[in-house]
């Protein structure tokens, strides 16, 4: 695995007294899907936000180790963590669309990076929403409300969102975990095309969702990481006895 | 980065915009007390306190601030009278009995009694409520503080009101149940479950009516009267602090003379009456909300 | 009687108290309001509106007045708005949970209780003596300016806590900063719940008279200001002004006068509700 694009290099989180993720090395590879699973609480929530320092906006957190990002630490003090969560998007639980059309949806990550040329906002937006898959089913009414689509459409349209500055990373927090199972199974195929270009990493408590999906799958209890490797290794043969009790629905 | 310096830019701008409360609350107490300490320099604090007259815009001066205050508190007293019961009632009955449409409908109508503009009070208290009162008692001067008094309770019931169906609502549904299901009706509920457990938000609600009461201008200045003082009487014209700062005003008093001083010594007393009750208020709803946080 | 008959009286009897008592308050408003149109309704007409004030009551009008107004209005909006939201912004992004942010929230809710008349007092001394801007509309403004600070800081406050902060997030996680993320989601999410705010704080401004009197409105102003540096007066005023006199006509005038006065307080409520109920529709994210 020499190809890795991000790296944490003995990674603790605490929230207040409680230590939330232990001791975590782990390298993700690039142009890959890399799951994370474990059971409610056990940090792979906590972990996917570290990439992107979404954490630093809780008062209780503090961290220590190292996040590299293509070998530069992301929590260095000259880091400027705008530039950074351009090249790591993020696509949350719930869909959380803007209450504003589905165009500036779109195209809000650009503005705030102080592009104004029109039509390079344009392209860009269908092309997102391209990638998305949602181009088809909003291309005439890019001026509605965001709020008007359906929670998959929504879901997409975050994505599409999260697209369109081009980042080289997209972190995935159980993104189908709100929508109807076929809006689940657009979202999958979705990430399924976005794994040539982008590098994902997805939290998820679906272990089909894992196993269809991912390349690598780490696996989380109780803030350790306990197993990380290929997917089709930690699924058919996992060399610990907690990871197999897991992904066999004994407990969790 | 230029991106992080305007972050800090606007920061500061609306840190600055937030310091603007606190500059406002030290140029009341700066401006309060100069003009105070010099009006004092002149007039000794004794007399201010003991003295029965306040005659300072005649020849025979005389500084003695109690004939304003009694003013002001007995007018309050009648409006508080006024409001507390009635609202207290409003709140419960909006609260705990009346049907959903009716509170929907009845309790924005009331918060218009609120809305409307103290002067339009004044009017009212004077040419319709002082020659209604005088139908009953004969002998209530032209001005008084019962009309002036009546009608201030009247615009003060929707804070009652709020304030104090705030408070019940704020009551875990879980103790009314609790009340309900031993067999009480709703009044014994109310008064024996729901008024106690809720008297940390009605004192409160008191208190600001106190406070709204006590500043209150222009209702005063049209239909209680320009005469200080020392009674209990409220079928005589009085003054309060608030008409006689008004009183002045509306003369042509030069800056920097004693009577120009007077308003800000008599607003200094005003201020601090209103700054304690509010202060025990807020003090008050701190400690009521971490009760039930 | 039984025991428990009693007390359902008694709990009868309590809820006719509580209609009574509710509907007190509206009949006596209603009765007011009655007495004030039969009284004045009939004198409005366009030379009342258009009118200088008079020594004769039936040539007099509320010109002056009503133009005064606006100018208050339209000043004391400019100050105000810009002070207060972004002092409502402050304390609810950045203010934190320190001394600095507990103290600022004491003081805005000391200040909310403050006398208006003090405002008074505060306008004469520091912006009529020591900024030397006079009895004028502005020296009027600003004293009202700071005496609506807090009611649009807590409008903007709390409708600034309604959004939700998985915007914020979704924004942040875009790379935009603190504050792209407030005047590009934060603030058009809540300009409805900010502007009634705004919307209330005026209307109160509209009828406050005892500030505007100590400051130095007057009562007889032949003329409409023609800039911010001139003398004023306003609706409440020349009111207070006609109350004040004992000619019944300038009853009359004052009852007109109130009129006018109560339908624009009463539109800008009304605005105000309505503008609620849309936001409170719309924000069911």
């Amino acid at each position: 695995m020499d190809n890795h694009i991000l790296e944490s290099k003995s990674v603790n989180v605490y929230y207040d007294d409680m230590h939330a993720l232990k001791n975590i090395s782990m390298k993700v590879e690039a142009n890959s899907v890399t799951a994370l699973i474990g059971p409610s609480g056990c940090g792979k929530s906590t972990f996917l936000r570290v990439f992107n320092r979404m954490n630093d906006y809780i008062e209780a957190f503090r961290m220590d180790g190292e996040v590299l990002m293509e070998g530069k630490n992301i929590y260095h003090k000259k880091m400027q963590v705008d530039e950074l969560r351009k090249s790591i998007g993020m696509v949350f639980q719930k869909p959380n669309p803007f209450p504003k059309s589905i165009f500036e949806n779109v195209a809000y990550g650009l503005k705030i990076q102080g592009i104004k040329d029109k039509e390079f906002i344009q392209n860009r937006v269908e092309k997102s929403l391209q990638q998305a898959a949602l181009w088809d089913e909003v291309k005439s009414d890019l001026n509605k409300s965001a709020l008007a689509l359906s929670g998959g459409q929504q879901q997409r349209l975050c994505i599409a969102r999260a697209l369109a500055v081009e980042p080289r990373v997209l972190l995935m927090d159980e993104p189908t975990s709100a929508l109807d199972p076929i809006s689940t199974a657009k979202v999958e195929e979705l990430i399924n095309e976005l794994k040539q270009n982008y590098t994902i990493v997805i939290v998820t408590h679906n272990m089909q969702q894992a196993s269809r999906l991912s390349d690598y799958t780490a696996f989380f209890y109780m803030g350790d990481l306990i197993e990380f490797g290929k997917t089709e290794e930690i699924f058919r043969n996992p060399k610990v006895e907690r990871t197999q009790n897991y992904i066999t629905g004994r407990f969790g | 980065m230029s991106n992080k310096n305007t972050e800090k830019i606007i920061e500061w701008l609306l840190r600055l915009s937030a310091l603007v409360t606190v500059l406002t609350t030290i140029g009341i107490i700066w401006v309060l007390l100069s003009e105070s300490v010099s009006f004092f320099q002149q007039v000794s604090i004794i007399e201010f306190l003991t003295d029965t007259q306040w005659t300072p815009l005649y020849k025979d001066k005389h500084f003695g601030i109690m004939p304003l205050v009694s003013g002001t508190l007995l007018t309050t007293f009648i409006a508080v009278s006024v409001a507390l019961p009635l609202g207290l009632v409003i709140a419960i009955y909006l609260s705990e009995y009346a049907p959903k449409k009716f509170r929907k409908t009845v309790k924005p109508l009331l918060e218009i009694l609120a809305a409307v503009p103290t002067v339009v009070y004044g009017f009212f208290a004077l040419m319709v409520v002082t020659p209604f009162l005088q139908t009953i008692i004969p002998n209530l001067s032209g001005f008084n503080a019962l009309s002036a008094g009546i009608v201030m309770g009247i615009m003060i019931i929707p804070f009652v009101t709020s304030f104090s169906e705030d408070a019940l609502q704020a009551v875990p549904k879980s103790l009314k149940h609790g009340a309900f299901a031993l067999g009480s009706t709703r009044l014994q509920t109310s008064f024996r479950v729901m008024v106690p457990a809720a008297s940390s938000g009605i004192v409160v609600s008191v208190i600001l009516a106190f406070s709204r009461a006590i500043g209150e201008t222009m209702i005063v200045a049209i239909a209680a009267g320009q005469q200080p003082r020392l009674t209990a009487n409220p079928l005589v014209p009085i003054e309060t602090i608030t008409t006689y700062i008004v009183q002045v005003s509306l003369g042509d008093v030069p800056h920097g003379s004693l009577e120009y001083k007077t308003i800000f010594a008599a607003g200094m007393t005003l201020f601090v009456f209103t700054f304690i009750l509010n202060n025990i208020s807020f003090w008050i709803r701190k400690k009521f909300r971490e009760k039930y946080d | 009687m039984t025991n428990s008959r009693k007390n359902r009286l008694k709990d009868k009897g309590f809820e006719y108290l509580g209609v009574a008592c509710s509907l007190f308050g509206l009949v006596v408003l209603a009765i007011f309001i009655g007495d004030i149109l039969a009284d004045g309704l009939s004198r409005i007409d366009w030379d009342f509106l258009k009118s200088l004030p008079s020594r004769k009551p039936e040539k007099a009008g509320i010109f002056t007045a009503w133009t005064g107004s606006l100018w208050i209005l339209v000043f004391t909006t400019i100050i105000a708005f810009p002070l207060a939201v972004s002092a409502g912004i402050y304390l609810e992004e950045y203010g934190g949970n320190g001394r600095w942010s507990s103290l600022l929230e004491v003081n805005i809710s000391n200040l909310a209780g403050v006398p208006s008349i003090i405002y008074g007092l505060l306008g004469l001394e520091i912006f009529v003596r020591i900024f030397k801007m006079g009895n004028s509309v502005l020296a009027g403004a600003f004293a009202l300016a700071l005496l609506i600070l807090p009611i649009i800081i807590v409008a903007t406050r709390e409708a600034i806590r309604t959004v939700p902060p998985s915007i914020r997030a979704a924004s942040y996680a875009l790379g935009a900063t603190k504050w792209q993320t407030i005047w590009n989601q934060v603030l058009p999410a809540s300009m409805g719940g900010i502007f009634t705010g705004v919307i209330l704080a005026i209307s109160r401004a509209v009828g406050e008279t005892a500030p505007l009197i100590i400051v130095g409105a007057l009562a007889y102003v032949p003329f409409a200001p023609s800039s911010p540096m001139d003398e004023f007066t306003v609706m409440p005023i020349q009111i207070f002004n006609w109350v004040s006199r004992p000619q019944h006509g300038f009853t009359v005038n004052a009852a007109a006068a109130i009129i006018i006065l109560l339908l624009i307080t009463f539109v800008m409520n009304g605005i105000a509700v309505y503008l609620r109920n849309k936001w409170q529709k719309k924000i069911n994210w």
